[in-house]
């Protein structure tokens, strides 16, 4: 396990975390200029684990919420992160111990570091989903019964707004004509833990996993492919350890649509030599493929189209015709595959007919 | 008549055109003043077609000067960065994404101030006067000269930073000032960088205007001279000198439209073929295709208008290497040293041009000192050229099915077979300087790129009427006859996450420059 997250290696952690948001998730490249501002300002991160985690400890989240294309005009600021955690704070009259992230996979995995170090705070090994998810609740968090409210979120003129609710989607569903209004992109906190709770609600080792990821696909100095690489990082992560490249070759078709405020769609990648394909859902993040007619990956495993030659994640909006890439897949966390879990984030939760069947199984043929 | 001109690394082309007919065309060394290496061209043109310097209406000059100098970090001034949009934005101040040495040379301070604008509109703040003035008084004892002025959303309402300029202006009149509005696209970041480029290169660009200004007067030119932009169309001299960063991607644009004009196709893959690389790009409703995702010029993080390009290690001095059975080609090349390194050239290098000499394709330098390859390396190479040249193609097709194919440049006698995927191979006249011609046939244009809220089908067709008519004003603006400008794209994208149906709306107009022809 790393020990904290340092200007050396938050680079590995964006592309890591890329990887992790299946498709989705959200670029990282802005939250990583914010952590090396954060970092060069207040130093470097500490990581605690999650066995490290005191019964009375105090976790909370960080994040960002709202419009892509907002986001990149009004970037992000720790400050107002800042006054979101503080409020919820105050309510609670409890004070942080820790900081966590709820999304390692995309752009929120690197909010919480950055605020983390203003605060001068550790940041849990650990998140909420293992990847990426498109609700709020859909986190081991609320499949292990935390409740999702008292929810804040703030602007950047010192305006915060807290939602007390009955459930998690209800907090949403108020949240975003609020942030809409607020300028539609904000900080956000939730998820309010102790460190009791954490310790059964987190999903432990992801943000050691997102820096193992990236800095195998950026270690030049091996030998072995980038691909290689990557795979074998997997392989050695207590849960991703389920990993191989279900599929190579060059995308042939591509169905976008993004019309219901999700992206929606479904990509085929034809074998370079001889007649397989493969076929990819996705919603966002990407959901399941199929090779050649055989299941090879579905939600909430994780399957990620990434570039052939560099092995980094290619997201959703930016898949194209003729792109050389590979499918990776790897195991999700166990968290996220109990009974209860695959009620909230299984197959079935994204309209899927498929049932969820262990990747373990599924590439049984290729691990 | 026109004169295109394409100020290469290596090479300065010139072509005459009269209405659809070229009438001529030179090559001529490139000068480390850039204006001899014109004033020779040119003179060397006119002579050879026989016409007076009066007969000529235009001349359109295509450059990468300022992109090279950017990149090798040449001639670059300290610029202060003036962002406003306080109190958003401030964790990630201007500067933050630039590489240490560049920042080092570009930097000359920063300031994050009330203004700017949400999605919708509203404004986040109002803009701090006060602020600016203190910034203007702090970039004065610096002794820094250039401003560059960002803001968020300015590309829906550009009223703050037009404020700002007058501003400055009014109380340091000696500062220039770039605008990031007039610059990039969504993204404050890569449009805060653009303005910043931009600013660093302006001195540059008056010494440049001068010398393309010096070049044509000793030819006795008297005519304007127009500049080549990012996307293939036209600026004027007075524009390049604010605006030099709009002719970063020029070079690639030019050969893709000049191969357009030289064949009449509008929906083709242009090969071009140098020295040292290939670039593939594709042509498009008779432009190039845009690239969608950022692009990176100096290790500096942009957004600019620029042609999907793929570029790959095959040119004519490309160096063939033998291993066992396996020939390969490139990425290595003798480059410019090609007429004295190749092979056929005297030297004892075997480059690709070697290949095509020994294999009958063409003929220059003394065929003798290749007759001695064996026909296995011959078509082991002629095979390996043929796959990194296939390989492009289908990367660059964005649908199945085969295309058409115009092969450019002074390299395309390399490809004598139709790749894989293309329907047919044009190979035009004149196509070793449709970089030149490219420039020469530029037209002006005008873009917006706004949010709109879209409500209903009614607020939509308001929403677009509205984008049309700013974008045919700005073409206009630019120096288009008015009766020729046309939408040439529109597109309408729904913001994710959003109510009120927040709408990102872009839209592009082209027209022929307006002159007496």
């Amino acid at each position: 396990m790393i020990s904290a997250i340092t200007l050396d290696n938050i680079e590995h952690l964006a592309i890591g975390s890329s990887f992790l948001g299946t498709g989705g998730g959200g670029d990282p490249y802005l939250g990583s200029l914010l952590c090396r501002e954060a970092i060069a300002k207040y130093g470097p991160v500490p990581v605690i684990s999650v066995d490290e985690l005191r019964d009375e400890d105090n976790i909370f989240i960080a994040a960002a919420m709202g419009a892509p294309t907002v986001m990149i005009e009004k970037l992000f600021s720790i400050e107002d992160q800042h006054r979101a955690v503080t409020t919820l704070e105050r309510f609670l009259d409890r004070e942080a111990s820790a900081i966590i992230s709820a999304e390692i996979g995309g752009c929120n995995s690197m909010m919480p570091v950055a605020y983390a170090a203003m605060r001068g705070l550790p940041i849990v090994d650990g998140d909420g989903m293992g990847r990426a998810f498109p609700a709020l609740q859909m986190t081991s968090f609320n499949i292990e019964g935390v409740a999702c409210a008292p929810l804040t979120i703030a602007d950047e003129h010192g305006n915060s707004v807290l939602y007390q609710t009955t459930t998690g989607l209800k907090a949403e569903e108020l949240a975003r004509p609020v942030a809409a209004a607020m300028g539609a992109s904000v900080c956000m906190s939730c998820y309010p833990m102790t460190g009791a709770q954490a310790r059964g609600a987190v999903i432990p080792k992801t943000l050691s996993g997102a820096v193992a990821i990236g800095e195998a696909i950026s270690l030049s100095s091996d030998p072995r492919t980038p691909l290689e690489r990557l795979v074998a990082a997997l392989r050695g992560h207590e849960y991703y350890k389920d990993a191989a490249v279900v599929f190579q070759g060059k995308i042939t078709a591509l169905d976008r649509d993004t019309s219901k405020g999700w992206v929606f769609g479904n990509c085929s990648i034809a074998a370079m030599t001889g007649s397989e394909t493969a076929e990819l859902q996705f919603q966002n993040e990407n959901l399941l493929v199929s090779v050649g007619g055989r299941l090879r990956c579905v939600v909430p495993d994780l399957v990620t189209i990434v570039d052939l030659e560099t092995a980094h994640a290619i997201p959703t909006e930016r898949l194209a015709y003729g792109q050389r890439v590979a499918v990776v897949a790897c195991s999700a966390p166990p968290l996220l595959t109990t009974a209860r879990a695959l009620e909230v984030v299984g197959p079935q939760c994204f309209g899927l007919d498929e049932q969820y069947i262990p990747l373990a199984e599924l590439i049984e043929d290729l691990i | 008549m026109r004169i295109g001109v394409d100020v290469g690394g290596t090479n300065t082309d010139a072509v005459l055109l009269s209405g659809k007919k070229v009438l001529g065309a030179v090559k001529r060394p490139t000068s480390g003043d850039v204006s001899s290496g014109i004033s020779e061209a040119v003179g060397a043109l006119i002579s050879e077609c026989d016409v007076k310097p009066g007969e000529i209406s235009a001349v359109m000059i295509g450059t990468t000067h300022f992109t090279n100098a950017f990149i090798q970090r040449r001639e670059l001034v300290p610029v202060y960065a003036l962002r406003i949009g306080f109190p958003a934005a401030r964790g990630i101040p201007p500067f933050a994404s630039w590489p240490e040495d560049l920042k080092t040379l570009v930097c000359g301070g920063s300031a994050m101030v009330p203004g700017g604008f949400e999605f919708d509109g509203r404004e986040i703040s109002p803009l701090d006067e006060a602020a600016i003035a203190e910034v203007v008084t702090e970039a004065r004892a610096k002794g820094i000269g250039q401003i560059a002025v960002s803001c968020i959303f300015s590309q829906l309402n550009a009223d703050h930073e037009s404020r700002a300029a007058a501003l400055i202006s009014e109380l340091a009149p000696e500062m220039e000032v770039s605008l990031s509005s007039e610059l990039g696209r969504v993204g404050l970041l890569e449009r805060e960088n653009a303005a910043i480029m931009n600013a660093s290169l302006r001195p540059l660009a008056e010494t440049i205007t001068a010398a393309f200004h010096r070049a044509l007067e000793e030819q006795g030119i008297t005519a304007p001279f127009y500049i080549s932009q990012n996307d293939g169309t036209l600026m004027s001299a007075d524009y390049m000198q604010r605006y030099p960063v709009m002719t970063f991607a020029a070079g690639p644009t030019n050969s893709i439209r000049g191969a357009a004009w030289l064949t009449g196709a509008n929906e083709a893959i242009v090969v071009d073929i140098g020295g040292t690389t290939s670039d593939v790009g594709v042509l498009t409703g008779g432009f190039p295709r845009q690239s969608t995702v950022h692009v990176d010029v100096g290790g500096v993080r942009t957004n600019f208008r620029m042609p999907d390009i793929l570029s790959i290690g095959l040119g004519g001095g490309s160096r063939i290497h033998e291993d066992g059975d396996t020939v390969s080609v490139g990425p290595d090349s003798v480059g410019y040293r090609l007429l004295s390194e190749g092979r056929v050239f005297g030297g004892d290098t075997l480059t690709a041009s070697d290949i095509a000499v020994a294999s009958g394709q063409i003929s220059f330098g003394d065929p003798e000192r290749v007759a001695d390859l064996s026909p296995a390396l011959l078509s082991g190479a002629r095979a390996a050229i043929s796959h990194l040249i296939d390989d492009a193609i289908d990367r660059m097709k964005t649908m199945p099915g085969d295309i058409p194919m115009i092969l450019v440049g002074g390299g395309s006698v390399l490809v004598s077979e139709t790749p894989r995927g293309v329907s047919e191979m044009m190979h035009p006249d004149h196509a070793g300087v449709a970089n030149a011609i490219g420039a020469a046939i530029g037209q002006v244009s005008g873009e917006v790129d706004r949010i709109y809220n879209i409500a209903d089908s009614e607020a939509r067709s308001e929403a677009f009427a509205d984008a049309e008519a700013q974008a045919k004003a700005d073409a206009i603006s630019a120096g288009a006859a008015p009766d020729s400008v046309e939408i040439v794209n529109i597109e309408a994208v729904p913001l994710q996450y959003l109510p009120g149906g927040a709408t990102r709306v872009v839209c592009r107009a082209v027209g022929d420059l307006a002159m007496a022809e």
